[in-house]
C-alpha cells in the first residue's frame, strides 16, 4: 500500500464572519490548500467535505459551485468535533485503498456564540438541562476535570495554567481567532461556567474553515516531494464500553485506544513527537490528554502544565497553535486546522511559534458520542 | 438553591402522583408503590445501563438484558457546579455522577448542598428523593416527577 502525503494545506484565520456563508468560507480554505500544493482543482479526483451545522445540506456539492463543477464524487462527513479529522480519514484511505491519487478535504464551519444547543423549542416534554444535571459541554468537560482531580488531587489552578499557556501560545499564531495573553488570576477570575472552567478556559465558537490536499507516492513523486509531509498513521475509534461512559462521557478509553494504535502504525512513541495539536475543547480535557496520550505517566499531568514540559521550548509542546481555546474552535474545520499547524511546524514554517527541528508530530480530536481520530505527521527531509 | 418543591411522600394522594409523568423514563411511578430507578443489567456480564437494548452494549449478548431496580442510596463519583446555562434556568446548580449501590450510575441534580467545591466533597454518601420537577411542566401543562440526590446521614 501507497505512503500518503499531504501535498498543500491551509486555513482561513478563524473568526466571526456573519457577512460570508459557509461554501464560501470553505472554498477559500480549499483554494488556499490548492495554491500551496500548487494543483489545480481540475485535478483533485474525490473530495470530502466536513461540516457539522449543515451537514444534511450537501455542503461539499455546493462547494463545487466554487470551485469547479467537475462531477468528482464528494461525501459529506460528520463526527462530532471529530468531524474535519475523518474528512481528512476518509481521503487517506481512499489512496490507501489505491483507488485515487490526488485528493481534498476540507473542513467548514460557521458558528453562533455561547453555550452549543440550546432550550430547543417544540420538544416533547420538559427541557431536562439543569434538572437532571447537566448536558452542556462545558459541565460534561468539568465533570471529566473533577474524576481527575478526585484521582490525582489536580487543582483548579492547574487547569487554568493550560488556557495561559495556549493564550499566550495563540499571541504567536496570525491565523488565531485571539491572541491576547491572559495571565493566571484573569483566568481564574473570568466568569465561572461550569467549575473549575471559567470562560476562558472554554474554546472559542468561532466561523473557520482548513484544508489539505493528499496525494499518493505515486503522485507525490510526480508533482515533487518539496514541501510535502507524510501521514505516517490515522486512527479513528468510538468510545469502547466503559463504567461509567453511558452516563459520564469518557474521553480517555477512546483516545488511549486511537493513540495505540497510531504510535503502533506509526511505528514511534510519545517521545519520539515532537509537537501535539490535541483537543483542548476546555481546560480540563487537556491535563486528561497528556496522559491519554502518553506523554506522562497516569497522575503526572498535573506536574507537566507545572514545570513548563508542554509549553513552547519545553520537552513537548501542546497547542503552540493556542489550541481550541484560543485559536477557535469551528467544529468541521478544528481536525484539519490541527493537521495545517503540525504540517507547517514540519515544514519549517511556522515563524515566531517554531518548535525547532521538529520531524514528527502528532493530531488529536474527539467528537462527543463519541469518536476519536489522531493522525501522526512526518516531515519528509 | 434548589431544595425542591412537594417533596414526594406516601401520604401524597395516589391521584396527585398519578398526574405527574416521570421526568426521566428511566424513572418509575408505579400505580401502587413508590417511584424508583430502573436499570437493565445483562444476563451474561451482570453490566447495568439505563434502558432496555436488544444486545448489552458492554458484551454485544443478545436478549439478555433484564429490567432491575436500583438503590436509592449512592456515593457521589464526581461532579461540577454549574453557573451559566440556557436562558430560564436556575443557576448554580449541582450536576453530579452518583454511583448507585448494587450498580448503576446516573446523573442529575444534587440538592441540598452549598454550590462550593470546598463543601462537597468526592464519595459524599447520598440518596434518592423524588420531588416534582422543578416546577417545569410541558405544552401540554402536565407537572413531571424527577429524581434528585442530597446528602444522607445513614
Amino acid at each position: 500500500m501507497s505512503d500518503v502525503y499531504i501535498l498543500g494545506t491551509d486555513m482561513i484565520k478563524f473568526g466571526r464572519f456573519p457577512d460570508r456563508n459557509l461554501t464560501d468560507i470553505g472554498a477559500e480554505a480549499a483554494l488556499m490548500a490548492l495554491d500551496d500544493a500548487g494543483v489545480p482543482f481540475t485535478d483533485i479526483q474525490a473530495m470530502w467535505c466536513g461540516n457539522l451545522m449543515q451537514a444534511d445540506a450537501m455542503v461539499g456539492q455546493r462547494m463545487l459551485q466554487y470551485l469547479g463543477m467537475t462531477g468528482i464524487p464528494v461525501v459529506n462527513t460528520a463526527n462530532a468535533c471529530a468531524t474535519g479529522a475523518t474528512a481528512f480519514r476518509e481521503a487517506w484511505m481512499s489512496i490507501k485503498a489505491g483507488i485515487y491519487d490526488l485528493v481534498l478535504a476540507v473542513g467548514c464551519e460557521q458558528m453562533g456564540k455561547g453555550l452549543l444547543g440550546g432550550p430547543g423549542g417544540g420538544r416533547k416534554g420538559i427541557q431536562k438541562e439543569g434538572l437532571l444535571g447537566s448536558s452542556t459541554m462545558p459541565a460534561v468537560f468539568a465533570e471529566a476535570g473533577m474524576e481527575h482531580a478526585r484521582k490525582h488531587g489536580t487543582t483548579f489552578e492547574q487547569f487554568a495554567k493550560v488556557s495561559v499557556k495556549n493564550h499566550h501560545h495563540s499571541t504567536m499564531n496570525p491565523k488565531a481567532m485571539y491572541q491576547i495573553e491572559t495571565p493566571l488570576e484573569q483566568v481564574m477570575n473570568a466568569e465561572m461556567i461550569s467549575y473549575p472552567n471559567t470562560k476562558l478556559m472554554c474554546s472559542v465558537n468561532v466561523d473557520g474553515a482548513a484544508a489539505a490536499v493528499l496525494a499518493s507516492e505515486k503522485k507525490a513523486k510526480e508533482l515533487g516531494l518539496g514541501r510535502a509531509v507524510r501521514v505516517r498513521a490515522s486512527a479513528l475509534t468510538s468510545d469502547p464500553y466503559s463504567e461509567r461512559d453511558l452516563v459520564m462521557p469518557d474521553v480517555n478509553t477512546c483516545t488511549r485506544l486511537a493513540a495505540k494504535q497510531a504510535y503502533e502504525m506509526a511505528g514511534v512513541g510519545p517521545e519520539d513527537v515532537d509537537l501535539i495539536e490535541l483537543h483542548d475543547c476546555f481546560a480540563t480535557a487537556e491535563i486528561l490528554h497528556y496522559e491519554n496520550l502518553g506523554i506522562c505517566k497516569d497522575g503526572d499531568a498535573g506536574k507537566l502544565i507545572d514545570d513548563g514540559t508542554t509549553q513552547l521550548g519545553g520537552r513537548t509542546p501542546v497547542n503552540v497553535s493556542g489550541g481550541l481555546l484560543s485559536k477557535g474552535h469551528p467544529l468541521g474545520a478544528t481536525g484539519i486546522a490541527n493537521i495545517y499547524e503540525v504540517a507547517t511546524h514540519l515544514r519549517g514554517e511556522a515563524g515566531k511559534r517554531q518548535v525547532e527541528g521538529a520531524r514528527i508530530g502528532l493530531t488529536h480530536v474527539i467528537g462527543l458520542g463519541s469518536a476519536c481520530a489522531i493522525h501522526v505527521l512526518e516531515r519528509v527531509s | 438553591m434548589g431544595a425542591g418543591r412537594g417533596a414526594f411522600s406516601p401520604t401524597m394522594s395516589s391521584d396527585t402522583a398519578a398526574k405527574l409523568l416521570p421526568a426521566a423514563e428511566f424513572l418509575k411511578i408505579p400505580d401502587d408503590g413508590d417511584p424508583y430507578l430502573e436499570g437493565y443489567r445483562c444476563g451474561a456480564c451482570r453490566a447495568v445501563i439505563l434502558g432496555p437494548r436488544p444486545a448489552c452494549p458492554k458484551c454485544s449478548a443478545r436478549g439478555q438484558m433484564q429490567p432491575t431496580r436500583l438503590a436509592d442510596r449512592g456515593t457521589l463519583y464526581a461532579y461540577s457546579i454549574v453557573h451559566r446555562s440556557f436562558p430560564g434556568i436556575e443557576v448554580p446548580y449541582v450536576s453530579a455522577i452518583v454511583d448507585l449501590e448494587g450498580g448503576g450510575t446516573v446523573k442529575g441534580n444534587l440538592i441540598n448542598v452549598e454550590p462550593d467545591p470546598a463543601k462537597i466533597p468526592f464519595g459524599l454518601p447520598v440518596e434518592v428523593v423524588y420531588k416534582d420537577a422543578l416546577g417545569r411542566k410541558d405544552r401540554e401543562g402536565n407537572a413531571y416527577l424527577s429524581y434528585f440526590f442530597q446528602p444522607r446521614t445513614a
